[in-house]
């Protein structure tokens, strides 16, 4: 009846984390740093995806989740010596905190309105990080001391400034986002939040409580976001303001967009294409935003699933 | 047939701006009854029954639903407390399978009575959604996909997600608008086998099918209540026929 098959579903998904671990010991340096950038924010893609493309839910405030996590992680490593996994921890509760209190006020609406009212909070974090210039340094940012680029948890001592411990991490991290997604997708959590997605009225007529499964997705997704932007700030040792700026939220719509939104793996292919579409147009062209631009358009177009999307809808339904 | 009142309601108002959609309205279901509520167009129907619901709060007056009052209760939580509503425009999911469509309900269903023992709840789950689907005929349709089947067959899944929440008040809006003669009366067959499990109250306007399957009936017309009766009781009241043909 349901189209399930667990087997093909996890030999993907440990098949993708595990040649996503195969790859660092081909990748040139270049590439290696670039697939650690993508990763982290495959996650911060991946957050948003659980809000848009499973419960339906266009916001375009993401980047105050992911500046949430990275401002929470990055000043308590700037200004504290209470060590890198806490700050870790207190920029993924930051991130929780934000996203609980935004839910609570911006799911009164819903559509146009929810869009608008994301974005008018995401433009005051913007505001926010560059009001209190003293101690964020605005656009300039700031620099982790020495201090936060190691650390010690249960006798490892790890550095941060080692390429490849910064890809486990990265890919650790991206593990586990993709773990907890899964759960929560393919549970009977999931099965709701779609439902809603689909058509929220009758959903609420079936006796769910729809605007308690739209605050804990949206809690879930900021959470997430948040964890992408901690980990951003710790691992490459700076935090600016403009991770809070208006192009950050697009860029995870985008991602998902591309990659398909409503697949658990859509935000990783999507981050991805997108990175090295602009990675390898802009060695060619200025113009490499106008080229991106018309890949996009092209996209919606034709493909307007998405990668993933399109693959699922015409030849593999399974996909999750 | 027990006469314990279900669902009650007094001086039951919505007003939209100067519009009393539905006004002072006193109202009483009792346990077991198939109830059918009729009207000429814009008489409040719909907005009465979206006020038992929770789709809309009124704007006074009280609902008590087996002695409680549940007035100022959320709409899912009448749902859980065993009202069940039926779209008069069709709202299922689409883009999901009647099984998925019908599974979300038994799932809502399922979170407020205990597990048996020795069943797993995904079994558990599979088989109430699959003896949901068999009760309005559509058994072995499960994995079409909702958005594709026919209109018939869209208000039969309507109303299987309808039986699946197990309720103790089962709101029919219009259910046999759009259907054939012949899926008429198939509706009228299932009805009344719903109705040996709940009691269901069914805004319609075909009076055929009122006739055959009210016990009592209620008209309601301008937001108020014009009478209420047998099916020969109302055929036979003046009012009633004044306000379906318009005599002054």
């Amino acid at each position: 009846m349901t189209n399930s098959h667990p087997v093909r579903v996890l030999a993907l998904h440990v098949g993708v984390i595990v040649l996503l671990f195969l790859l660092q010991f081909v990748l040139p340096d270049y590439h290696h740093l670039a697939m650690t950038r993508v990763m982290v924010l495959a996650v911060y893609a991946m957050g948003y995806n659980m809000l848009f493309g499973y419960t339906g839910l266009l916001s375009l405030g993401h980047a105050m989740f992911f500046a949430a996590g990275l401002y929470g992680a990055g000043l308590t490593a700037y200004y504290t010596d209470w060590g890198v996994p806490l700050a870790f921890l207190i920029g993924i509760g930051c991130g929780f905190v934000l996203s609980l209190l935004i839910g609570l006020i911006s799911l009164r609406t819903s559509g146009v309105a929810f869009m608008i009212v994301t974005m008018m909070f995401a433009q005051v974090a913007y505001l926010t990080t560059t009001y209190f210039t003293d101690y964020t340094r605005g656009e300039e940012g700031l620099t982790m001391p020495q201090s936060a680029r190691s650390f010690d948890l249960l006798g490892l001592h790890v550095d941060l400034t080692d390429a490849g411990q910064r890809y486990n991490l990265a890919l650790g991290m991206l593990a586990l986002a993709l773990l907890v997604i899964f759960l929560v997708v393919k549970g009977p959590i999931g099965r709701v939040l779609i439902a809603i997605r689909e058509n929220e009225p009758r959903t609420l007529m079936l006796g769910y409580d729809t605007f308690r499964l739209k605050l804990m997705a949206l809690v879930i997704s900021g959470t997430i976001s948040a964890m992408a932007g901690a980990a951003y700030a710790l691992l490459f040792a700076y935090i600016g303001a403009t991770f809070a700026s208006i192009q950050y939220s697009i860029e995870a719509l985008l991602f998902t967009l591309l990659g398909g939104a409503g697949t658990i793996l859509g935000p990783l292919l999507g981050t991805m294409a997108m990175f090295y579409m602009i990675d390898i147009t802009s060695e060619y062209t200025s113009a490499y935003l106008l080229v991106t631009g018309v890949a996009l358009v092209l996209l919606v177009l034709y493909f307007p699933k998405g990668i993933l999307g399109t693959i699922r809808e015409r030849w593999w339904p399974w996909l999750p | 047939m027990a006469s314990v009142s279900l669902l009650s309601t007094k001086g039951l108002t919505r007003h939209f701006g100067g519009l009393k959609a539905v006004n002072q309205v006193d109202f009483e279901i009792r346990t077991g009854e198939i109830r059918a509520l009729i009207g000429p167009n814009g008489a409040g129907k719909t907005t009465f029954v979206s006020l038992l619901s929770g789709r809309i709060t009124p704007t006074s007056g009280s609902i008590e639903f087996l002695g409680a009052d549940i007035t100022d209760d959320p709409a899912h939580k009448r749902v859980r407390d065993g009202i069940a509503y039926t779209f008069q425009i069709t709202s299922i999911y689409g883009t999901l399978t009647a099984y998925e469509n019908v599974e979300l309900s038994v799932q809502s269903a399922l979170r407020r009575s205990p597990r048996p023992a020795g069943m797993s709840g995904h079994a558990l789950l599979r088989r109430k959604t699959l003896e949901a689907l068999d009760r309005v005929g559509l058994g072995d349709r499960a994995g079409e996909r909702a958005g594709t089947m026919s209109y018939g067959h869209q208000r039969l899944l309507e109303v299987a997600m309808g039986l699946a929440l197990e309720p103790k008040l089962l709101i029919l809006d219009e259910p046999t608008q759009g259907l054939s003669d012949g899926e008429i009366e198939n509706f009228c067959t299932l009805v009344k086998e719903i109705a040996r499990s709940a009691t269901v109250l069914l805004i319609e306007h075909n009076m055929p099918v009122v006739m055959q399957l009210a016990d009592t009936i209620t008209v309601l017309d301008h937001g108020e209540i014009l009478a209420s009766g047998t099916p020969e009781e109302i055929r036979a009241n003046e009012a009633v026929q004044a306000a379906y043909l318009g005599a002054a």
